[in-house]
């Protein structure tokens, strides 16, 4: 009894250890952003929007959040259309080679970065596209559609084998059973895809700088101010980044989580 | 009852369904006639979902012919045949609130929003739940949903509904006030209903015509009433009811056909038009609750003495498992008032009975 106390504590003990190892830095990152000091040192300064001031008022850290978004929009909508088709495909159809055609599917992401990256401006190179936002966007697109069609696969595993053929039943035909039962069945993992591919596309660093060229995207850009000197730019720009993430990944969370629990347990 | 015998609504001509090398639905012919209500019973994987699914289009057959309303409809798909079905999960579309849900079928019709809405509460009320009409459909009981489910596939008045299961997720008390909104509908619309079930109780409660499968093949056609007394097979015979059944061979067959038995010998007044002749194998079927059980022999015809061994209590009826001279199992169902006044211990020796009219013969001896 005493034990199994014991044991429990140390296990609690442990994932405190691992969030805190996660989250100290970026907490200390987005604390310094704030302080009027140069250097991060303690103790610190006063209170300051300095160097939020300082990062937001440079052309170039402006183009590259301009870039983001661009880039990061067009990800999310191309991504979740194709990682929506994707599962689609493999919840409604068998067919020869279907196991090899989801793993090809799911692939990209347990590609190392810097392999995918390097791989990505070889080819996009040898056809004359690379360095382009366009780039970046192919480049993105391929990295985050398998976590769309992750997330739209789940949700299809839930419903109803027969409410298609309900629909067709009820004089529907097959297009207009995908626009009027389908997607509105998939549409909380379809805002949640959207959400988290955008995450995934706005915070990734690795692509983007062997493909990006001279269109810089945010990560890229932290990299390099990084590069030249220590720079508090970087803590206020690296606090923006971070909060943009957490809040678009929380979003697909919840919405996921509220919509789906709420309108499943129907149809028994 | 069927009102028109000549034309049906519903043709099924040597249908066979296959999936890969198993027969589902093996080469079946049947008539499914305006306004009737029939029901098709059978084990699972016997074949009556096949064959619900072919009249509903989601199943091609692969030989054979469906006709509706005298229409070849093998390659008319699913979405253009009115052959509105209600699942065993009810496939509610659980992103709509219950209006929506009826709606569903006119809006694919192209009927307006304002008649759409009109004739969904028409429904609505008809079954009595108008008051959900804004609900979603996981704020509902398994009855209302069930009751969302039938307007949804009436509300464009089709001649036919398809009814899979329906009943079979709720509980037993709500089954049975189902099945009386179910008759009721039926009648009062005079469209054709097809109910697929594995329960005797449902499809001898409603049903005009009954159909009973069993491995791909449509074993007997006939009213409840027919199936229960007149079993055409011996798996019909075993399937349905509590019967006995005795294999033996025919040794005198005159106005009364005698059979012999291990259990003994027993006449029968065989009312089909076949002729029986002395040494055809046959089975012997006596249901149980036509049976007369005491503890003392009365001499009659169709005599037996047996061994006690239990009884099962269901309600006012009991059913009591005795052992044939040849130690097979017998089945009797008598009144619990009845068998107390017996006042049985096990292992007891008592007597079984029977009318020669109420014995029927099976044909075949497989």
């Amino acid at each position: 009894m005493i034990r199994a106390k014991i044991y429990h504590g140390l296990f609690y003990f442990y994932v405190a250890l691992v969030f805190v190892f996660v989250f100290l830095p970026i907490l200390t990152s987005f604390v310094f952003s704030f302080n009027s000091e140069r250097f991060p040192t303690i103790p610190l300064g006063h209170f300051t929007l300095h160097w939020y001031t300082l990062a937001f008022t440079d052309a170039d850290v402006w183009d590259a959040f301009k870039v983001s978004l661009i880039v990061s929009l067009s990800v999310a909508f191309i991504a979740t259309f194709l990682g929506f088709c994707t599962a689609y495909t493999d919840y409604r159809y068998n067919f020869f080679g279907k196991s090899a055609y989801l793993a090809l599917s799911l692939l990209p992401p347990t590609i190392p970065l810097v392999i995918m990256g390097l791989a990505m401006l070889a080819l996009l190179a040898r056809i004359g596209m690379s360095g382009k936002i366009i780039s970046i966007i192919v480049s993105h697109v391929v990295l985050c559609s398998p976590f769309a069609m992750a997330i739209v696969r789940m949700r299809l595993a839930q419903i109803d084998p027969n409410l298609e053929s309900a629909a067709w039943n009820l004089g529907a035909s097959q297009w207009r059973t995908m626009r009027e039962v389908i997607v509105p069945f998939c549409a909380p993992a379809l805002i949640s895809a959207f959400c988290l591919t955008a995450a995934v596309s706005f915070d990734e660093f690795a692509v983007a700088w062997f493909v990006s060229g001279l269109n810089k995207t945010v990560p890229v850009i932290i990299l390099e101010i990084l590069q030249g000197n220590t720079d508090p730019r970087i803590n206020a720009i690296g606090s923006v980044v971070f909060v943009t993430s957490i809040t678009l990944i929380i979003l697909a969370q919840i919405i996921y989580m509220r919509k789906s629990t709420r309108k499943t347990l129907t149809g028994f | 009852m069927p009102t028109n015998h000549t034309q049906p609504l519903v043709l099924f001509d040597r249908v066979t369904k296959r999936f890969g090398s198993t027969t589902a639905v093996d080469s079946i012919s049947l008539q499914i006639f305006e306004g009737e209500f029939l029901s098709i019973m059978g084990p699972s994987g016997c074949g009556k979902t096949t064959t619900l699914r072919m009249l509903a289009g989601l199943e091609e057959p692969s030989e054979g012919e469906i006709q509706l309303a005298g229409e070849r409809i093998n390659n008319v798909t699913v979405s253009e045949r009115d052959t509105p079905m209600v699942w065993q999960s009810l496939a509610l579309f659980p992103f709509l609130n219950v209006i929506k849900n009826v709606e569903f079928g006119l809006k694919m019709r192209g009927v307006s929003t304002i008649e759409r809405r009109r004739r969904a509460l028409d429904w609505l009320e008809r079954l009595e739940i108008v008051d959900f009409a804004d609900r979603e459909i996981s704020q509902l009981s398994g009855g209302q949903q069930q009751r969302v489910a039938l307007a949804r596939s009436l509300v464009t008045e089709p001649r036919i509904l398809l009814l899979d299961e329906p009943l079979s997720a709720l509980d037993a008390n709500l089954v049975v006030r189902m099945q009386g909104v179910l008759t009721k509908l039926q009648k009062e619309l005079g469209i054709t209903f097809v109910y697929v079930t594995h329960r005797q109780s449902e499809a001898f409660a409603m049903s005009d015509r009954v159909v009973i499968m069993n491995q791909g093949r449509i074993e007997q056609i006939d009213s409840a009433k027919g199936i229960y007394r007149n079993p055409a097979t011996r798996f019909v015979a075993e399937f349905v009811g509590a019967n006995n059944i005795l294999s033996g061979t025919v040794i005198a067959a005159d106005r009364l056909i005698e059979v012999d038995t291990p259990a003994g010998r027993f006449k029968c007044v065989e009312s089909s038009d076949h002729i029986w002749s002395i040494g055809d194998t046959t089975s012997l079927v006596i249901s149980a609750d036509l049976i007369r059980l005491s503890t003392s022999a009365v001499n009659d015809e169709n005599e037996m003495e047996c061994r006690f061994i239990s009884e099962e209590f269901v309600g006012s009826i009991v059913t009591v498992l005795a052992e044939t001279p040849d130690g097979a199992d017998f089945r009797i169902q008598l009144q619990q008032r009845e068998l107390s006044e017996l006042d049985l211990k096990v292992g007891a020796t008592v007597y079984v009975r029977w009318d020669s009219h109420d014995a029927h013969l099976l044909r075949d001896t497989n």
